[in-house]
């Protein structure tokens, strides 16, 4: 029996409970013996000039090693010339967002640091700051004067037809907001950088080693064989540790201007700030279909906040573009994207990153139609969903999905709540006029993962002489527990037990070739790269053991329950892999793979969620969350309940709590943990999963990717069940988060247009 | 994250505190559990010279039945406060709301003397002892005094304690009418009060609606002269001026102290 | 100021400046790097350690008030034998934990919690975890964990 869908508890959760893992900031090691501590003086406004920075004060503060500004950075390459956008690693003349870095105070301690950081003292001549992308867009206050306008990669036509939604009954037009969040992982940023002549070892939090390797390679000059970054334990990512950033470059250019190893973390009030943000888009949309149900056309006119400077914005105006029809047949799709740049942080990659807005926003405008019309959103789904049989399923924005059961998978959900017995039940509470009132949220959701397919993931497989198998994977945990996945399949492939199988990643000497873990990609990338390492190691062991045992290669019977090859028909000679490893000689019991799926996956589900309002106060209640997240088969069941558990729960948030919000001068105000409301266990219920197993065609493990779709699937399900609890008081819309304020102000509307009705 | 450079000095004694307190004046600041200081000291918003660490004065802590009242040595933690079994007998008001301060860890350090004497209008303690009609021990280089609470409450973290005072005792006489409740709005469970309510009897003390905590003497007096809770009710907010803030804007406090102080009535009145 | 604490059973003493907080001991000057730094509002509780028995923030404890206390960090959960704690054990076979910064405070608050509660309910786990943050785990199996936990133990 294999151990493929199995529930294996993890190999990496002895050392995690007992000694603690090792993250950045826990390495004491001898190359880090006697490192400077790296703090930042980071601006306090959101837009200026930079008129003068004077470090004398702070030069002299004890233990104070050096202060650096952009001044001292002679010797790295400078920005592209092509670029009037181009990110500094310091500031120089202009600082363009709160929390953007200034200087670098180096300093024999930790709190030296934060007392130097304090002297340094830099003059600044405020200059307009524009903060809400419909204000940016207008182009009247640059960002950047050069550049001549905030406007980044617009994409879409000029004029829309309009043609399609004449043709309709129903026109609902609305603008809704998908409100930036922070992805607060919950270890921070943090490096170490030390050099040995020529060459620089960086120890770095981050979700992909070698892209790692790149940037810092490309931010100091030199070539990225003299760049080792080594990846220890991460404290989550979530797509904020894609690559790094400025601060981390400066980290080991610090080192080398230093000659002596230096390290830094940052403070989580710093990380708030200049960390990046995630979410951030405003949707113009419109929505055109008939009284009997269907949906006959949709246009989504959408601008992505990318904050300061332009990362990673354009991409997620691509992905939320890709899937902005999501799980319906629309005949007419109509896309418009922007990205707007303002004086805020940066905004890059967040769990989803740009599906979870392109499927909140359809679901909310897929509600709102069948309120509209009068009919159940459950049913407006099923008359509007992708059918099962018309699977492989090109969208009008050229993705072809390749497996799913929409249908199927609402109405598991809907049955699994007890649909009937919770529309009675609000029924019930409104007829009695409660002022706790119930409601119910739907959403159907696809998702795109490994959508960067081309790049594939890299395996290397080794067998040891004492028939321990060692992994090498560019894959990257943050926590997705790679290390048990990978043992799962070479025990299932070969045999050898997962005790005696050890997964090494995030070395780029080791690895000096792999992508990394975003985007839902690892295991049908990376764990098929190990997959078919572990065939191709098979193949080489049975010539290996043919010709040990003299018999045709094809007689050769691999026993995956002992781990051992024989000869059929002749069980008693066994030759175990240890064997093996030593007939194997010189050249050793290895194999290499790049595997590059051909396409990406699209996992699918449907969440409903179940609400309680306190109609008094706005107060809202999360009572029940059911989902069902199919992305093919489970290699191990526990490990995708807790993406998804871990998911869901980020996606609740960002429904009812979260909002990284600035004032209108550019400054955040929710710039602490204290402030920015992330939920602990006293917000969330337990959750209930539903099982599928929908396999794809494109790898042999028909697997797809399951670390971001519960995050999709649960926010727009939790929208619907507010907007829901309100529905018989006239409220048709209710902007994330649904904070009990603006529930109440939207129940106050309502109820006064109800009066104002009645007059 | 780190505090600015101070000394630490431990007192062993009451005396010792006051007379430390006094040597370093207005560089120092006593410490007992730390949990409404050191997270100031962390952010640099605050940076006294001297702590005077008053932490280890275990006779200061305690929780006694003295007949018409109980007294409450100042160094009584949260934690102690919400698992005594005395005070939920004689003073459940208090029983209850020290157990929704913070959290768990929070409540192991932070103290009641603590908590009044940092007077932040957003804590749960004041609005507490001012229903409860409390009279607060204070004792420093000229002596002891009792300050009635309703006096104790200056104004945004200002109490009557004067420099080198600190909190010994707290007396809570036995309220004649047993119905309370507590009514405590919060977005996340570990959230400080968006606006919360304490009653005991006919008494309301009111947590962040205004830059100190306050009795509802509005709904106070309404009741008094026969209205309904109902109709009282509506006079939460009357003359005061909550905060707008990232949290919640003073409307809605305004709207939230009507809602909470009905249903606190109500619930006091159903225990009675 | 010279601190003597006892971590883990074991006594130590250094001299430190007045300001150090205990979770920088237990980190900087003891290499004790399990307990994990967060936050700067005393909001995360990824530095809970027990303090004479009972869960604290480590970050809003100064060393100098830990002077002659016992201190206990995660690393001082499992047995001398290495057999995990009751808790350490739960978490495991529950999925408790991903990226693992949490889990050590997670940990110590679950501990001091069936310490003053042997058998919660799932509403007093859920409220007596709250200042307690994860970002992977959606609490779930937390929760989970902690009530397999209380089911052994008590």
């Amino acid at each position: 029996m294999s151990v493929l869908g199995t529930r294996v508890v993890r190999i990496e959760d002895p050392r995690l409970l007992t000694t603690g893992a090792t993250y950045v900031d826990d390495l004491r090691i001898p190359q880090l013996a006697g490192a400077a501590f790296v703090t930042y003086v980071r601006s306090p406004l959101a837009h200026a000039r930079i008129t003068g920075i004077d470090v004398s004060a702070a030069a002299e503060a004890p233990g104070v090693v050096a202060v650096f500004t952009a001044n001292d950075l002679d010797d790295v390459p400078p920005p592209p010339a092509d670029n009037p956008l181009a990110e500094p690693l310091l500031a120089k003349d202009v600082v363009r967002y709160v929390g953007e870095p200034v200087a670098m105070v180096i300093t024999e301690t930790r709190a030296q640091g934060e007392d130097a950081a304090e002297l340094v003292a830099v003059d600044y001549e405020p200059l307009p700051a524009v903060v809400d992308v419909e204000e940016a867009v207008k182009d009247e206050v640059l960002l950047f004067p050069e550049a001549g306008t905030n406007i980044v990669a617009p994409n879409g036509p000029e004029e829309f037809d309009d043609a399609p939604f004449e043709a309709c009954e129903v026109v609902i037009e609305r603008t809704f907001r998908n409100q930036r969040v922070a992805p607060v992982p919950m270890e921070v940023r943090s490096a170490a950088a030390a050099w040995d002549g020529e060459r620089v070892t960086v120890w770095s939090s981050n979700q992909n080693a070698q892209t790692t390797r790149a940037i810092i390679a490309g931010g100091l000059g030199v070539e990225p064989d003299k760049v080792r970054v080594i990846t220890p334990d991460v404290g989550g990512g979530f797509g904020a540790k894609i690559g790094v950033d400025r601060d981390t470059v400066l980290v080991a250019w610090a080192a080398r201007r230093l000659n002596r190893a230096v390290r830094w973390t940052e403070t989580r009030s710093e990380s708030l700030i200049a960390m990046q943000h995630g979410r951030a888009q405003v949707h113009k949309v419109k929505l055109g279909g008939n009284r009997d149900g269907k949906i006959l056309a949709y246009r989504i006119d959408f601008m992505q906040d990318g904050g300061a400077y332009p990362r990673v914005g354009p991409l997620l105006a691509n992905f939320t573009t890709l899937m902005a029809p999501a799980v319906y047949e629309i005949p007419t799709v109509q896309i418009r994207s922007k990205v707007v740049l303002t004086n805020t942080t940066p905004v890059g990659a967040y769990r989803g990153a740009g599906r979870p807005e392109a499927t909140a926003t359809i679901e909310r405008l897929v509600d709102i139609f069948a309120a509209e019309i009068g009919m159940d959103p459950a049913e407006v789904r099923r008359r509007n969903l992708i059918p099962a049989d018309k699977f492989p399923y090109t969208t009008p924005t050229g993705l072809v999905y390749d497996s799913g059961e929409y249908v199927k998978a609402l109405d598991r959900v809907l049955e699994a709540a007890g649909y009937a017995e919770l529309r009675a039940e609000q029924e019930r509470r409104r007829a009695a006029g409660d002022t706790k009132v119930l409601g119910i949220g739907l959403s159907s959701y696809v998702e795109v993962t490994a959508l960067d397919f081309p790049n594939g993931e890299t395996g290397r497989v080794v067998i040891g002489r004492d028939g321990s198998a060692t992994v090498y994977t560019g894959s990257h945990t943050q926590g997705q527990g790679h290390a048990t996945s990978w043992a799962m399949i070479v025990q299932d492939q070969l045999g050898i037990p997962m005790d005696k199988v050890t997964v090494i990643h995030g070395d780029t000497d080791a690895i000096p070739v792999g992508t990394g873990t975003y985007a839902s990609r690892s295991l049908q990338v990376g764990g098929i790269a190990v997959h078919e390492c572990a065939v191709k190691i098979k193949e080489k062991a049975r010539e290996l053991a043919a010709r040990e045992l003299e018999a045709d290669p094809n007689d050769l019977v691999l026993d995956t329950a002992t781990g051992s090859w024989h000869v059929q028909g002749v069980p008693g000679t066994k030759l175990d892999w240890a064997r093996l490893a030593e007939l194997a000689g010189e050249e050793g019991l290895t194999a290499d793979v790049h595997f590059k799926p051909s396409r990406p996956t699209f996992p699918f589900g449907a969440h409903l969620a179940v609400v309680e309002v306190d109609t008094e106060t706005g107060q809202v209640r999360l009572l029940r969350h059911i989902s069902l997240d199919d992305a093919g088969p489970l290699i191990n069941p526990i490990i995708a309940e807790g993406q998804r558990h871990g998911g869901i729960a980020q996606g609740v948030a960002q429904a009812l709590y979260e909002e990284m919000a600035y004032d209108a001068e550019g400054n955040p105000i929710t710039a602490n943990l204290a402030d920015y409301p992330m939920i602990s266990a006293a917000e969330l219920p337990s959750f209930e999963l539903l099982t599928m197993e929908t396999p794809t065609d494109v790898n042999p493990l028909g697997v797809k990717g399951i670390g971001e779709a519960g995050t999709i699937g649960a926010t727009p399900a939790v929208q619907n069940a507010v907007v829901d609890a309100l529905s018989h008081l006239g409220v048709r819309h209710i902007e994330m988060p649904a904070t009990p304020e603006r529930v109440w102000k939207a129940i106050n509307e309502a109820r006064g247009s109800e009066k104002r009705a009645a007059q | 994250m780190i505090p600015a450079t101070f000394t630490y000095r431990r007192a062993e004694s009451v005396d010792e505190a006051i007379e430390l307190a006094g040597q370093y004046g207005e560089d120092a600041k006593f410490l007992a559990g730390g949990h409404s200081l050191l997270p100031l000291m962390k952010l640099r918003l605050a940076q006294p010279e001297v702590l005077v660490d008053i932490g280890r004065l275990r006779d200061l802590s305690y929780i006694r039945d003295q007949g018409d009242h109980v007294a409450i040595g100042a160094l009584t933690r949260h934690h102690d406060l919400a698992t005594s079994e005395l005070l939920a007998e004689q003073l459940p008001l208090l029983h209850h709301a020290a157990g929704t301060i913070g959290d768990p860890q929070v409540r192991h350090r932070g103290t009641i003397g603590g908590s009044l004497a940092h007077a932040d209008p957003a804590g749960d303690l004041p609005a507490v002892v001012l229903a409860l009609e409390a009279t607060l021990v204070a004792r420093g280089p000229s002596g002891s005094r009792e300050i009635p609470a309703t006096e104790f409450f200056r104004g945004l973290f200002e109490s009557a304690l004067e420099p080198g005072e600190l909190l010994t005792e707290i007396r809570v006489p036995k309220p004649a009418a047993r119905g309370w409740s507590f009514q405590k709005f919060t977005k996340r469970a570990i959230d400080w009060a968006i606006v919360g309510v304490a009653v005991q009897g006919d008494r309301i003390g009111l947590v962040n609606m205004g830059e100190k905590p306050v009795r509802a003497t509005a709904v106070e007096q309404a009741l008094a002269s026969g209205a309904s809770i109902r109709d009282a009710a509506e006079h939460a907010a009357d003359g005061l001026s909550p905060a707008s803030d990232v949290h919640a804007s003073a409307e809605y406090r305004a709207q939230l102290a009507r809602v909470l102080v009905r249903r606190g009535l109500e619930e006091a009145r159903a225990r009675a | 100021m010279k601190v003597t604490i006892t971590v883990n059973g074991r006594e130590t003493s250094a001299e430190v400046e007045d300001r150090t907080l205990l979770v920088h001991y237990l980190r900087d000057v003891l290499n004790l790097t399990a307990t994990n730094i967060g936050c700067d509002t005393t909001t995360c509780g990824a530095c809970t350690v027990l303090l004479d028995g009972e869960a604290v923030k480590s970050c809003t404890v100064l060393a100098a008030q830990a002077d002659g206390r016992e201190v206990t960090t995660v690393e001082g959960l499992a047995a001398e034998d290495g057999t995990m704690h009751p808790v350490q054990k739960a978490f495991h076979e529950n999925h408790g934990l991903q990226c693992g910064f949490c889990t050590p405070g997670m940990v110590m608050a679950a501990v001091s919690l069936l310490k003053e509660n042997p058998r919660p309910t799932e509403e007093q786990v859920r409220a007596g975890l709250e200042g307690n943050l994860c970002r992977c785990t959606g609490y779930h199996n937390i929760v989970k964990a902690v009530l397999a936990a209380a089911e052994e133990t008590a």
